[in-house]
């Protein structure tokens, strides 16, 4: 209260010429600090992409360029990188993109349909001891992978699906992604409840309602669950670096790291062209889903 | 609400005065939440015990557990790789973290001041925390750290002649990690965006009225009201950052090196597990993992009573 008080007037008010002046002072001020943040913006920009777009001219480049050039230009484009990366390793390397996306294909799949139906359960049902397996299931979103993994891994050993992708693909439909079902509670509880409950009063049970009502009013949560599952499947490594063990199951990851084990730091021509090309889908999928990648994770925080 | 924030709701309203809720949906609760179910006690719960079972045991997958009492933690006692992978985890962690969430909420900060081209920056910043997990970024890292890498080739035209190669010398490998820790700042930064969004621009005016000056501005209202958030972003990233694991993988080659300066304890745990499959081993390093994560986000929920701001 008494800062309002104790406030001291501007100086300007005393002299009318000066407002005048501040007011046409201050343009050009606001218009430098303007630019001055975009420049800043930029920069920053351009460091953080920088890597990114050096690593793409770097794959048109011959080996030895590549460790005399840092800058991004001039690119004689030069495909011979990617024909030579392409063939280089056991598989061509469209082996391990059909292998990568069968993987994210089954595990999209699972996620969907195994956290949409657990999601309802916690968002609409009334069951018994529905807070505690509520907070058991926000809990799991925390639990380190390590902790499991090891039984998990005698399980599937013992089951022989060990060098298939079952071990990453059938958690998925046992809804072990926690990150999904909170996401799509959070969807759920945005929905009406009035909806439901018109569905109820025309005689519809929860399946009729989950299917018909809520799960297509569910589809940006959806959309948000297919292209993080997408993004983190094809970028797995530690599963599939523990199931998958002969160079015929490998995924794109584990092409990639077997193409540093082979080539050591000799072609990093090769690399850098299925580095791209190992990345592309995953740009693509950036590109069109950004929109839900970005509500998503505000919402919930999954990486 | 974040996870984070719903968990710390739940534990408050644990008391529920009144008449006992009925259950109408029980039977149809049962087959919806029958994946979870099946997926919690057969994929976590048991496996869960089991491991804290092989703890106490000596087992290669050949023939069948032994129980050898508490020697794998008297073994992790005097275990000096495993004490080395502890000290670059937490320096992985704690130097890693803070830098990543104060680039992240600086520029989120910065994003959120009505800047034109706003969607297009954002992605710039965001796209480096999709790929930054997967191999071809640490492939990318280790060649631009390497000898002949990127960041000397730069640096020889900026006149620093034999620069050593990053990933190659024990005392700067870890560096290079962190720095593509910190690079993927961009999810965090999202996360602080929609908290930035949330403060109601009206806190803003009174304090410009009241004279309050930017720097004011920012510490008396942006920073009080964002506590939350920031919490969650701290909670989260902790718990992520321990588990880290392909970029040390990769950049190292799978062994940690040079001289263990990029053994992460995951690295660790996967070498002892998987490839000298001594199980029993890695089962007591991942509940030390689990205690130790649990045991930062304990202090994490604890502390934030005295520094978070819920305004409600």
């Amino acid at each position: 209260m008494t800062d309002l008080q104790s406030r001291p007037t501007p100086a300007p008010a005393t002299d009318d010429p000066g407002t005048a002046h501040v007011v046409r002072r201050k343009r050009p001020k606001r218009m430098v600090r303007r630019t001055a943040r975009h420049v800043v913006m930029i920069l920053a920009s351009i460091v953080m992409i920088y890597p990114l777009l050096w690593m793409v001219v770097s794959s048109l480049r011959p080996n030895d360029e590549i460790f005399r050039n840092p800058g991004l230009f001039p690119i004689s484009f030069d495909f011979s990188n990617y024909a030579r990366g392409w063939e280089s390793l056991a598989q061509p390397f469209s082996h391990y993109l059909i292998n990568s996306t069968l993987l994210v294909v089954g595990c999209v799949i699972g996620n969907l349909v195994a956290c949409s139906l657990t999601a309802y359960a916690f968002a609409r049902l009334k069951f018994w001891g529905r807070n505690i397996a509520f907070a058991i299931m926000l809990m799991t979103l925390m639990l380190p992978i390590h902790v499991v993994i090891v039984p998990q891994y005698i399980m599937f050993s013992q089951t022989g699906w060990v060098n298939t992708m079952l071990p990453l693909i059938l958690p998925k439909f046992l809804a072990t992604d926690a990150f999904f079902v909170f996401l799509m509670v959070q969807f759920i509880r945005g929905i009406p409840r009035e909806l439901d409950e018109a569905a109820r009063i025309d005689g519809c049970g929860h399946f009729r309602i989950f299917f018909q009502v809520i799960l297509p009013l569910m589809l940006p949560a959806l959309a948000t669950t297919t292209i993080f599952t997408f993004m983190w499947m094809w970028n797995d490594f530690f599963g599939s670096l523990i199931y998958l063990t002969t160079p015929d199951n490998f995924t794109v990851p584990l092409a990639l790291k077997s193409f540093l084990d082979t080539q050591g730091s000799s072609d990093w021509g090769a690399m850098f062209a299925m580095s791209v090309v190992s990345l592309i889908p995953l740009f693509l999928v950036f590109l069109f889903g950004q929109r839900f990648l970005i509500k998503g994770f505000a919402t919930t925080g999954i990486k | 609400m974040s996870a984070v924030g719903e968990l710390t709701q739940l534990a408050k309203s644990r008391k529920k005065g009144g008449p006992k809720e009925k259950h109408p949906d029980n039977k149809s609760a049962l087959v919806f939440m029958a994946p979870w179910l099946l997926g919690f006690f057969g994929i976590t719960l048991i496996p869960m015990i089991a491991s804290f079972a092989l703890a106490f045991t000596d087992y290669s997958l050949l023939a069948p557990p032994e129980f050898t009492g508490l020697s794998n933690i008297k073994e992790m006692i005097g275990d000096s790789r495993l004490h080395n992978s502890l000290v670059v985890t937490f320096l992985y962690v704690f130097v890693g973290t803070p830098l990543q969430l104060i680039m992240a909420l600086l520029l989120a900060v910065l994003l959120n001041q009505g800047l034109k081209g706003l969607s297009f920056y954002r992605s710039v910043f965001y796209l480096p925390s999709l790929l930054g997990g997967s191999v071809a970024i640490a492939i990318l890292w280790r060649q631009m750290f390497g000898a002949n890498g990127l960041i000397n080739q730069v640096g020889a035209m900026l006149g620093f002649e034999n620069l050593p190669g990053w990933v190659s010398n024990p005392d700067t490998a870890l560096g290079t990690i962190i720095l593509l820790h910190v690079w993927t700042f961009g999810s965090p930064m999202i996360i602080f965006l929609a908290g930035l969004r949330q403060i109601p621009e009206m806190y803003y005016e009174a304090a410009a009225v009241d004279g309050a000056s930017k720097l004011a501005r920012f510490f008396r209202i942006t920073i009080p009201l964002l506590t939350p958030i920031i919490f969650f972003n701290v909670v989260l990233q902790v718990i992520n950052a321990f588990q880290s694991f392909t970029q040390a993988f990769v950049v190292s080659g799978g062994t940690g090196g040079p001289s263990d300066s990029t053994m992460f304890y995951t690295l660790y745990l996967y070498i002892k597990g998987f490839t000298q499959f001594d199980m029993g081993y890695a089962s007591a390093m991942a509940w030390l993992l689990l205690i130790i994560v649990g045991i930062f986000t304990a202090i994490n929920f604890f502390v934030s009573k005295f520094w978070v701001f819920y305004d409600d």
